[in-house]
């Protein structure tokens, strides 16, 4: 069966991931063998079936709404590449 | 002492609780035992002696004033995408460079609390993803049987250093194999429990519907006990379950009478390599021996299983992976204008090649105009999938199967081509679609030396029958027991 064809670039932009020129090359090609592959779950007659998300078939769960400890904000923010008091520190966003 | 590194998690209780070693001299021998071996197998990441010795000497002195604990003083090394507070929890990767894990995941909470100590952090394919350790940041783990092999993967720095005796046994993780094919690659056991079984907080995502820790040991019982401690409903992962957690110890006997063992005749196909497939074939005629009934069962979807997981797996994947973005934690990219140059940057130079080809993928599955035609129809062949398992399980207790298909190969053998990577794969995918329980346990060698593993499949949550199985076979057997012979020099 033919299979779709993947635009790498397009992809890793959404991915939110810059790619250089030789990987763009090796996603593409690898990509294009494994996208081939999958295709057999095409073959699959799946008329009627239910998808699965979960192994096990997961409910909604409900517990009691009590507060409990968390993590302290200074451990969170100890792991930051940049943070101040108690923000984390970006390139501004807004002009 | 000096050979203290070569005991089983229960010989190791024995010894403690009769007063024959202290934590402390058990650490003494994993740690010389790491200097003698480490620096051809790199299995461990990391390890601070210093640390470990005095949580070791802590946990003396505590039993010394009466505390008891099942694990009281017993050291375990854990897969560095496991939470342990103070410890890095990299997961392989550049990423998580500078990050320190500020909680216990719950399976580690609950190890701790029983007074088990964590003495280093194992390496691993970056993320879980990979089936042979290479794709780590921080270079490969070695096979122990054979320093040019790799030891499987993506547990492989676990597999490894519980096979060369650099760890009583170690924690891993699985999500498509993870556990139990490294196990089988090292000649060691290792379980798969079953989705729900053991909470998944702390725990770096992967794959969320697939990923469970399992215990990599030097045998059956150990498993057994491991999972006792870990297992069981938590409120911080809502997808754990409240399913009987049974006495696994009491589960582990030694006989099969009366116990009807399922060979799926989709597992012995062409691609099954010839000394893998006859070890396989005597471990079923023991089990036979044993008194088990053995019946052929089919698992018709068993072909489509790696296209189906390579699309569920990588979809979620790319979700799980979008929280690295250089903002909350680990590694920031030098140099961005704007926070979406942050990202894209942090991304890109945070993540390693395999990483970054899955989230490709999984992005690309979810994308407009293509999640139906793969993402859901991957989850609806998962669910028929699901339903081989349930209709096997109808006529057998449990199923015996090959792991993997070859044993371990060399390393750069498969790299250049991740398609020939993700092949490896069919025996052990299928199990954790479906988020039944698997152990793999040794079962002989290859001409060439190296470990086969023979698998132990059992309906979700039937991890008794698994471990009965592979502990009967284990007491007949002494696959278990061989040590390679560079642990037998270097451990002494």
């Amino acid at each position: 069966m033919a299979s779709d064809t993947i635009d790498v670039t397009y992809v890793a932009r959404l991915a939110r991931l810059n790619l250089s020129a030789d990987e763009r090359a090796a996603f593409q090609s690898q990509l294009g063998q494994i996208l081939d592959y999958v295709q057999a779950i095409r073959g699959v007659d799946v008329t009627g079936v239910e998808p699965t998300a979960h192994a096990i078939r997961v409910q909604n769960r409900f517990r009691e709404d009590v507060t409990a400890d968390g993590l302290a904000m200074d451990a969170i923010l100890a792991n930051a590449p940049q943070h101040s008091d108690s923000q984390f520190i970006v390139p501004r966003i807004v002009e | 002492m000096g050979s203290l590194n070569t005991l089983t998690v229960r010989q190791a209780v024995d010894h403690l609780e009769q007063g024959a070693c202290s934590s402390e001299e058990l650490v003494r021998d994993l740690l010389s035992a790491r200097t003698a071996l480490d620096g051809t197998i790199q299995g461990y990441l990391q390890m601070d002696g210093e640390r470990a010795l005095a949580e070791a000497r802590h946990a003396d002195a505590d039993r010394k004033k009466g505390r008891r604990g099942r694990l009281l003083g017993v050291p375990l090394a854990v897969k560095d995408i496991l939470n342990v507070t103070g410890q890095a929890c990299r997961c392989g990767s550049r990423i998580l460079d500078g990050y320190t894990a500020p909680y216990d995941a719950t399976a580690i909470a609950r190890l701790r609390a029983e007074g088990a100590i964590f003495v280093g952090r194992t390496n691993m394919d970056e993320f879980g993803m990979g089936s042979s350790t290479e794709n780590s940041a921080f270079g490969p783990t070695r096979n122990p049987w054979n320093s040019a092999c790799v030891p499987g993967g993506s547990s492989g720095g676990s597999a490894a250093v519980v096979a060369a005796d650099m760890a009583l046994a170690a924690l891993g993780s699985d999500t498509g194999g993870s556990v139990r094919q490294p196990a089988a690659f090292c000649g060691c056991t290792g379980l798969k429990p079953s989705y729900g079984r053991v909470s998944r907080y702390g725990l770096v995502a992967y794959a969320s519907s697939l990923d469970q820790i399992g215990p990599l040991t030097k045998d059956v019982d150990d498993a057994a006990l491991l999972l006792g401690v870990m297992a069981g409903p938590d409120p911080r992962d809502s997808s754990s379950v409240e399913a009987l957690v049974e006495d696994y110890a009491a589960a582990c006997g030694s006989d099969l009478k009366g116990m009807k063992l399922g060979l799926p005749r989709d597992y012995f196909v062409k691609g099954l390599e010839p000394a893998v497939e006859a070890a396989i074939r005597a471990a079923i005629e023991r089990c036979r021996e044993l008194g088990a009934e053995v019946v052929e069962v089919s698992l018709p979807h068993t072909s489509v299983a790696i296209p189906t997981y390579y699309i569920v797996a990588t979809a979620e994947a790319s979700a799980n992976l979008a929280r690295f973005d250089g903002v909350r934690y680990g590694f920031r990219a030098e140099g961005a204008e704007d926070v979406l140059e942050v990202y894209a940057k942090t991304r890109a130079q945070g993540f390693g090649p395999e990483v970054k080809r899955r989230i490709i993928l999984g992005t690309y599955v979810l994308s407009g105009g293509y999640h139906d035609a793969y993402y859901v129809r991957a989850q609806k062949v998962r669910t028929l999938i699901r339903r081989d398992f349930e209709d096997a399980f109808k006529t057998c207790d449990a199923i015996l199967a090959p792991v993997a298909p070859t044993a371990a190969y060399r390393l750069g053998e498969k790299m250049a081509d991740p398609l020939q990577m993700y092949l490896g794969d069919i025996f052990t995918v299928p199990a954790s679609l479906a988020g039944i329980c698997g152990l793999s346990v040794p079962c002989g060698f290859t001409p060439a030396g190296l470990p086969v593993g023979l698998q132990v499949l059992g309906p979700a949550f039937g991890e008794s029958r698994v471990l009965r199985v592979g502990s009967a076979y284990q007491k007949s057997t002494d696959w278990h027991r061989r040590r390679p012979a560079l642990a037998a020099e270097g451990g002494r």
